[in-house]
């Protein structure tokens, strides 16, 4: 119960301070709407209802990417050089709990974000046959992933703008790798390793299957390649954050 | 360790890189006592305490609290502490109230509780029209008190101090002093790093000094006051300049010595106590009106210039440097 209340109570003190400000807010909706803007332009002036959906699952994926990675390697920074961090590192929590919560924030923030490109594309095209259950568990565990890759990059960043720049050093070639506008088959083949080294090219591929009926790989095997991923970064993290955050 | 003893540190050390900050100090601390540590910039302080609180990682040696391997068990152990770090440390958007609850629930305390503690304690400490106040906007004194609130929201069992007097009022000073004595009145036991002397003789039961990480001297302050004893000394004001009979009083009072201070002031020196009559009816017999007559005891100053070696006037300098600069 007491671990709850201390769980709960980071989780909710991140999203009032840092997730609901309106910077944030904005960053998660004009992001996504300038790229489907963008990309609409471009599709030879017309507007194509099929394009719209064809772009959905690069833009959700984007948009989770977006909101999580650097919100989640900012605020910890942030707090670690405040050292207000060092409150919940003395909180009798166990570490993997604050770490939770911590992660926690992100991911509700990504999943948040990832639902905006649909809620604009819900005005043109019928949404009815998409298969949700799997796009949800899709777009979670894209947060997860991106979220923990956050953490990772708060690991080792010591100052915020190091945060900054570490999470767009890893997520602008992200966006052209993980097959969210370009499918993977169309890279050169030197690339496409490290494709299927970064979580984000399974979880684009669960949810361009469950949108466009279009994904490459089995969906359990992208569920469960996205688990060990999760699994492997948050133990990895944690086993940096002691040796790193507790000097 | 005594049955009662509540922290026992022994052999805790701490290297960073080949820099040895803290040398395998051994100490313990009494339930229910104020245990001062004292020491100059650099000394150490900060590092045994993040070592004993789980913030750092011991190089060697063990912290035992409570029972619990304060080393290997720290989330336990850490669940009775209350911690107020040297910086204030709370999060500059949020109001104090909402600082003051957050923090109670990191402990577990439920809604009801932490607000109707946070309210006590904002009012306990002058802070109640500031509660809605984000933290950036407290002034250095109010940040201060409100992280000590932060430490004693749940009501710790053992709780640790890192310099909370630095760089705040005398007024400030004294209210935490107080504050400090009134909770171990009910029960708790408080550790305190300090570089101001005058706090800890003013309200320690214990003290520890440390200096280049080693810790040179510990005992009651009136131990340790003892082993400097330099003898007993009255300082006597006259009405008059007191120089030309310095010499008699030597005489008459044989086996002291006789230091004239200034023109109107000397100090006599002696092995024995001093009674004060006989002197004052020597002078009297003398036709000088004596105004005031003390009794001069070592202070903690004395004992610490004298074991550390450091001399006052440095001591005095991190003093203020320490004042400006937190
Ligand atoms: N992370 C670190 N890396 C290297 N050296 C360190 C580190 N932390 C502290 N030190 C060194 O350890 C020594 C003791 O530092 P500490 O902060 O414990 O001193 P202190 O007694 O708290 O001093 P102050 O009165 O200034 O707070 C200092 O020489 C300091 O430079
Ligand atoms: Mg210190």
């Amino acid at each position: 119960m007491k671990t709850w209340i201390a769980f709960w109570n980071i989780l909710k003190k991140d999203i009032q301070n840092y997730y609901l400000k309106p910077p944030n807010i904005s960053w998660g909706i004009i992001f996504p709407l300038s790229w489907t803007l963008m990309q609409l332009i471009r599709s030879s002036g017309g507007m194509n209802l099929s394009d719209i959906r064809a772009l959905l699952p690069g833009l959700m994926a984007m948009s989770v990417l977006f909101g999580t990675t650097s919100m989640l390697a900012v605020t910890i920074t942030f707090e670690r050089k405040g050292r207000s961090f060092d409150r919940l590192l003395l909180a009798p929590i166990s570490l993997s709990t604050m770490v939770a919560a911590k992660l926690s924030g992100a991911i509700l923030f990504g999943l948040f974000n990832a639902f905006v490109p649909v809620i604009f594309a819900s005005f043109f095209i019928d949404l009815a046959v998409i298969s949700w259950g799997v796009v949800l568990l899709a777009v979670f565990l894209i947060a997860v992933t991106s979220t923990l890759l956050g953490l990772l990059i708060a690991v080792s960043a010591k100052e915020v703008f190091e945060a900054q720049t570490f999470s767009n050093f890893f997520r602008f070639p992200m966006l052209f790798l993980c097959g969210l506008f370009l499918p993977v088959s169309s890279l050169p083949v030197f690339l496409r390793p490290i494709s299927y080294l970064l979580p984000l090219t399974y979880g684009t591929d669960l949810l361009g299957g469950a949108i466009l009926g279009v994904g490459t790989l089995p969906p359990v095997l992208c569920v469960l390649i996205l688990l060990v991923f999760a699994i492997v970064l948050f133990t990895f993290c944690q086993y940096n954050i002691r040796r790193k955050w507790i000097l | 360790m005594s049955t009662t003893g509540i922290v026992s540190v022994t052999n805790l050390s701490k290297c960073y890189g080949n820099f040895t900050a803290v040398n395998g100090i051994s100490f313990s601390i009494r339930r229910g006592e104020i245990f001062g540590f004292l020491g100059p910039n650099g000394a150490g302080k900060t590092t045994t305490i993040n070592m004993m609180i789980g913030l750092a990682r011991p190089s060697g040696g063990s912290v035992e609290i409570d029972g619990i391997d304060a080393v290997k068990n720290v989330k336990k152990a850490q669940s009775i502490m209350g911690i107020v770090p040297d910086e204030s440390n709370l999060y500059d958007e949020m109001d104090g109230f909402d600082n003051l609850c957050f923090c109670g629930s990191l402990y577990g305390m439920r809604k009801a509780e932490r607000e109707q503690r946070a309210k006590a304690l904002l009012s306990q400490f002058d802070l109640a029209k500031a509660g809605k106040r984000p933290f950036k906007a407290y002034s250095k004194g109010m940040r201060r008190k409100l992280t000590i609130a932060a430490g004693i929201i749940h009501r710790p069992e053992i709780l640790f101090l890192d310099e909370p007097t630095t760089g705040i009022d005398v007024e400030s000073a004294r209210q935490i002093r107080h504050l400090l004595l009134e909770l171990k009145q009910r029960g708790t036991t408080i550790f305190i790093t300090t570089h101001y002397i005058e706090d800890a003789e003013r309200i320690c039961d214990r003290i520890a000094f440390i200096a280049g990480g080693n810790i040179v001297a510990n005992g009651t302050v009136s131990e340790l006051m003892q082993s400097v004893s330099h003898g007993y000394a009255i300082r006597l004001t006259a009405n008059q300049n007191l120089e030309p009979l310095a010499g008699d009083l030597q005489q008459h009072f044989d086996g002291c010595t006789v230091k004239v201070d200034t023109n109107h002031e000397v100090t006599l020196l002696c092995e024995e106590r001093i009674p004060l009559s006989p002197v004052l009816q020597y002078l009297d017999g003398k036709g000088i009106s004596v105004f005031e007559a003390k009794e001069i005891r070592p202070t903690l100053e004395d004992v610490f210039v004298n074991i550390t070696g450091i001399e006052a006037e440095k001591l005095k300098k991190e003093k203020e440097k320490g004042g400006v600069a937190k």
